[in-house]
């Protein structure tokens, strides 16, 4: 029963191939006697591999070809063979050379072959040099050299067959130019195993006539189907890959994290990458001698390189700067610079989105929620562990009503729905919130916290300067790489944009709850 | 951010018990540093820039004895008089106008000791003193030091002295220009006519600051019992803190603090003072803010452990504290005593409408007809090269260029996207073909029209490289968008230098060139060392998503069906359509003309 499951599962090829392995061990052989493709040779070989009907070894073997010299020698003679033949008495070289017609090349290597061989003799007379036989050399006339047998046999032969005598000829020709060469060739041989035989047997019982392989539109219409049986697959037999679309696994995580605000009733954010150190920086009161905006850090532009920044806010920034203007706050002392301000740059937080939501935030749109996904900007030398662009989850909560408390509530939400259930929280420092922290998250599968980025309430002197009146405004940004970067488990921060193909196919999907 | 080293034995010895190092890092932690680290008897902290004052061992201790209930309350600070005098000649107007002075005796200095006064000096400097620029630093034994003292501007030639670790005396100028401290600060002094200095009565240079102290009489070793200290800059509070900082630890350290008098041209202070400074403070506020319901007696407590003292209302803020510069900063204090572990986080789920970008949704439909199409999805850096946007593409456009990116790879930001996904292709080389890929994302033009004096917009990008990558096979492509998203389009005849003449054109619809169409030259890919033909589809989404008028760009929807609305009628009310165009239709039916056009917002 088995063995009538397995013969009638057999697919056409196989079917074809298997009864030739009972006398062709050799894959090369078995392309020529089946007549079929050199891959459907091997995807036959390999399922019936798969099934255990058969056995492949690999066989690596130096193979040894006639070269196109040693074919032209094969009819015309070996140049040495030519040379003896002219040699009827004592001559000259040049008269060897108009008698043999050989080449200049050929007759110096018939010369030292021969003197080896101790066929010749050689002597020197004024000028010319002239060549007699010796008795030697009489009785290899006569007979067929060595080389010469080899050059008669059928090609390609296998190095490691050749006798003593064969392989004395073979050391001597292979130093010779395009006469022989050789091969290395990886030969498999397939043998049938007792298994294989018996589905022979079997299959040569059934003769394959009833078993339909490919079930074709004709077959439906006619039903000529009928009264036949279909051959069972190989259901685990390897197929050849799909080239399937697929969207890039960053933005899967990304869109992910998107949806999760969505979910919480957050409104999108959106914003330009370049932006004035203004609202990058200024609006969030971070002084203009603050070690983060000095050069190494910052990507500033150069081509344009000042932008415009609003006149009505210009002023209370300034305000709120030099003296605290209206927000009850001391300020930073000393002068603001509005050129300073004007220079253009790469946002390097998304909190400039924020920053810009709340300018425009009336007192009759609270409470409110915003959040945005993207891309920040830090001007650093790419390694395994830092890139210069990456995303940043940013969100604010701006409502009278908003503490600490829910701060803390509104991350746990969050790193829970992306399957993190420890968070904890300890004090940080921003020049834009207060309080502020940072925000750790524990990893089950590493056992270790991981650092996710920083939270905070925005400063008075930010909020009553950029909106106006005075309200709590709860506001992180958090790294998304730290987490998605373990789920795919990337080791180098740079395999996030390699874009090699290969890797982008083989990445796997984000799940719901990914930790 | 500034690390610090501390003594594990010091900071036991001055916490008074035996406390383990987890329980010593999470602390350390709470209380708003960085545990770095402990490594034998060395702890390794980070100090965020806002606490300057916990800069030093004795005053990260004094912090940490607070916080973990050892020494609470706000410390008292003895200040006595010194008649010590220094007197600010208006000549350094203009140039370091303020300084903030200190006497500090009974000192008993080991090495140990001045190399921990050294660090603090040092750490205050490049943290609070912004590299000297803002505040610097200066300690002498006063031993040697004759008052009054002066502080006023000379000429450089006029300055004459042995200028530290040098046994030499040198002008001003050599000083900026031999000593290697004159060398990496003199451009502080850069471009001024004077330079301060500091001279004590028989004239002799105790410094010339920001950069240098005498050799002679600027000092301090372990025979020194007083020392004088000076702050100079630009801020006279901001100099008083510094100055506060560095005398309440030298005080914790054993020392005895004395006065000073300042007499500026127009006024004088008696500086240390260490009283601190009153702010007010409702408790409501702070448990308005916090999310907690702290009683006064709580409040008071809380205030102990942060080193302040609490009564009626009114805060008493130690004259070393920097940061506090509204109540604010007070709040988060008490959020720290409190402990930011102790914060259970409520999240109470409201019902509110949420609500997404719509270019963004616009993206993901995009994206997801790329998908249906078998095309694989990558992404490159908005940050490329020059030459990779224009000499590679054979264009001469102009791009955003950045001034001082660390790598030269990625100096300008992309102009177009076909380069990028050249790039992918060209660095795809070994995988077999055909590769079919995309790209959704941000591209910046030059535009003085905007703010940033740059445009950003969105776009998508689809390269087809094979054997078979032609024409035919992108615009069928680009006929499966067409139909999708019920686009009317024709394809204008177009000249441009990266594709092969009379196979590229531009995508228009109603009247607005929204995106290039072609095979790319065999010049281009050869300058990318691509050996496969590449057709191409750069499609600008932001223009497209204006011109078919969905919605607003800037307004965000809620999440539900996305509004549909034919372009059509655009199409119909502007006829003027150029002669050389091949029509295409989508052989999609084409839906009527939508009237809602005016709607903004479904709501769900």
């Amino acid at each position: 029963m088995e063995l009538q499951k397995l013969a009638e599962s057999l697919h056409p090829l196989e079917r074809k191939i298997l009864p030739l392995l009972e006398t062709t061990p050799d894959t090369g052989m078995l392309i020529e006697k089946s007549r079929l493709k050199e891959v459907e040779v091997t995807r036959a070989l390999q399922w019936l591999s798969n099934k255990k009907l058969i056995e492949i070894k690999e066989e690596v073997r130096e193979l040894v070809f006639l070269d196109k010299n040693g074919q032209l020698y094969l009819k015309t003679g070996l140049p040495e063979r030519i040379f003896l033949t002219a040699l009827n008495r004592e001559m000259s070289l040049k008269d060897v050379e108009k008698a043999s017609r050989l080449s200049k090349e050929e007759l110096s290597i018939c010369m030292g072959l021969l003197k080896k061989k101790g066929a010749i003799n050689i002597s020197k007379k004024g000028n010319d040099v002239f060549v007699s036989l010796t008795d030697n050399g009489r009785s290899i006339l006569k007979k067929e050299m060595l080389e010469e047998q080899l050059l008669k046999h059928t090609f390609p032969l296998e190095r490691k067959s050749l006798n003593p005598q064969e392989l004395f000829a073979f050391n001597e020709l292979i130093r010779r130019r395009n006469i022989i060469r050789t091969e290395i060739k990886k030969q498999r041989a397939a043998t049938l195993t007792d298994l294989g035989r018996q589905v022979l047997e079997s299959v040569g019982a059934s003769d394959g006539k009833d078993v339909i392989d490919s079930l074709t539109a004709d077959m439906i219409r006619s039903k000529s189907w009928m009264g036949k049986t279909f051959r069972n697959y190989d259901l685990n037999a390897p197929v050849p890959r799909s080239n399937y679309g697929k969207i890039h696994f960053e933005n899967e995580s990304v869109s992910y994290a998107k949806s999760i605000w969505l979910e919480m009733g957050f409104t999108e954010m959106s914003g330009s990458m370049v932006q004035t150190a203004f609202w990058d920086l200024d609006s969030l009161f971070v002084p203009q001698d603050h070690p983060a905006r000095e050069m190494q850090d910052t990507f500033y532009l150069k081509n344009p390189s000042q932008g415009k920044i609003p006149d009505d806010l210009k002023k209370k920034i300034k305000a709120v700067h030099e003296n605290g203007g209206d927000t009850g706050s001391k300020g930073w002392g000393g002068v603001w610079d509005e050129e300073k301000a004007k220079q253009l740059m790469l946002r390097t937080h998304t909190t400039v989105l924020s920053a810009q939501t709340i300018s425009r935030l009336k007192r009759e749109h609270l409470p409110a929620k915003f959040f945005t996904v993207g891309k920040v900007f830090r001007n650093e030398t790419p390694d395994w562990k830092h890139l210069f662009e990456f995303y940043q989850v940013e969100g604010i909560v701006v409502d009278p009503n908003a503490t600490l408390n829910d701060l803390k509530g509104y991350l746990k939400e969050f790193f829970k729905k992306m399957g993190y259930d420890k968070i904890k929280i300890r004090p940080g420092h921003f020049p834009y919130t207060e309080p502020s922290l940072e925000v750790e998250v524990f990893d089950k599968n590493k056992n270790q916290w991981i650092e996710l980025g920083g939270a905070g309430i925005f400063r008075p002197e930010v909020t009553k300067t950029l909106m106006g009146f005075e309200c709590p405004v709860l506001a992180w940004g958090l790294g998304l790489g730290r987490v998605t970067v373990p789920y795919y488990a990337i080791t180098d921060l740079r395999d996030l944009n390699r874009n090699d193909l290969k890797q982008l196919r083989s990445m796997k999907k984000w799940m719901l709850r990914p930790q | 951010m500034p690390t610090i080293t501390l003594s594990k034995k010091t900071v036991l010895e001055f916490l008074g018990r035996k406390v383990s190092d987890e329980e010593l890092a999470d602390r350390i932690s709470m209380l708003g540093t960085g545990f770095e680290g402990i490594e034998g008897d060395e702890i390794h902290v980070e100090i965020f820039p806002n606490r300057p004052d916990l800069l030093s061992a004795p005053g990260f201790a004094r912090a940490l004895g607070s916080f973990t209930g050892i020494k609470k309350g706000f410390r008292k600070y003895t200040v006595k008089k010194s008649n010590v005098k220094v007197i600010v000649d208006k000549s350094v107007k203009g140039i370091r106008p303020y300084t903030a002075c200190a006497v500090v005796k009974n000192l008993k200095l080991t090495d140990e000791k001045i190399k921990e006064i050294i660090q603090i000096q040092e750490k205050l400097h490049i943290t609070y003193g912004r590299n000297r620029r803002k505040a610097a630093i200066g300690i002498y034994p006063l031993e040697h030091i004759k008052p009054p003292i002066y502080y006023k501007a000379l000429s450089p030639e006029e300055i004459r002295f042995k200028p530290l670790d040098l046994n030499k005396d040198l002008t001003g100028n050599q000083i900026l220009a031999i000593h290697p401290t004159g060398r990496e600060y003199g451009y502080l002094l850069e471009g001024k006519e004077k330079y301060p200095v500091f001279l004590d009565s028989r004239m002799q240079v105790m410094s010339m600051p920001p950069i240098i102290n005498s050799n002679t009489i600027g000092k301090i070793t372990i025979a020194t019992r007083e020392v004088f200290i000076e702050c100079s800059g630009f801020d006279f509070d901001y100099l008083h803190i510094c100055l506060n900082i560095i005398v309440t630890a030298l005080a914790d350290m054993g020392g005895d603090i004395y006065s000073v008098e300042l007499q500026y041209p127009e006024k004088k202070y008696t500086v240390p003072r260490l009283e601190g400074r009153e702010m007010k403070l409702d408790s409501a506020y702070v448990n308005k803010i916090l999310g907690l319901v702290l009683t006064e007696s709580e409040l008071r407590s809380a205030f102990d452990r942060m080193g302040y003292a609490y009564k009626n209302k009114k805060v008493l803020v130690p004259g070393y504290r920097a940061d506090i510069l509204h109540p604010i900063d007070l709040v988060e204090d008490i959020a720290i005593a409190y402990g930011y572990e102790n914060f259970t986080g409520t999240f109470t789920p409201v019902a509110a409408v949420s609500a997404v970008k719509p270019i963004e949704l616009y993206k993901d439909r995009i994206r997801e007809i790329a998908v249906g199409n078998g095309i694989i999805e990558v992404k490159n850096f908005h940050l490329t090269s020059k030459d990779k946007q224009t000499k590679f593409m054979n264009s001469t456009h102009a791009v955003v260029e950045l001034l001082n990116s660390v790598t030269q790879d990625y100096d300008v930001l992309r102009y177009w996207m076909t380069p990028s996904l050249l790039e992918t292709l060209q660095s795809n080389k070994h995988y077999e073909y055909p590769q079919n890929i995309f790209e959704i994302g941000t591209i910046f033009k030059p535009n003085t029209t905007y703010d940033t004096g740059v445009q950003e917009q969105e776009v998508l990008a689809i390269a087809l490289c094979g054997n078979d990558a032609n024409f035919t096979k992108i615009k069928k492509i680009f006929d499966t968008f067409a139909g999708a998203l019920d686009l009317n389009y024709t394809i204008a005849d177009t000249a441009h230098e990266s594709f092969i003449a009379g196979r590229v054109g531009r995508i228009v619809v109603a009247n607005e060139k929204i995106g290039y169409i072609g095979e790319l030259h065999p010049q281009i890919l050869l300058n990318w060392g691509i050996e496969m033909p590449v057709a191409v589809l750069e499609l600008n989404l932001s223009d497209l998503f204006k011109v078919t008028g969905l919605i607003g760009e800037d307004q965000p929807v809620s999440l539900g069906p996305a509004p549909s609305k034919s372009v059509s009628s655009k199409t119909a009310s502007s006829p003027a359509k150029p002669q050389k165009h091949h029509t295409s239709k989508p052989t999609r039916k084409k839906s009527a003309p939508a009237k809602k056009s005016s709607k903004k917002q479904k709501r769900r």
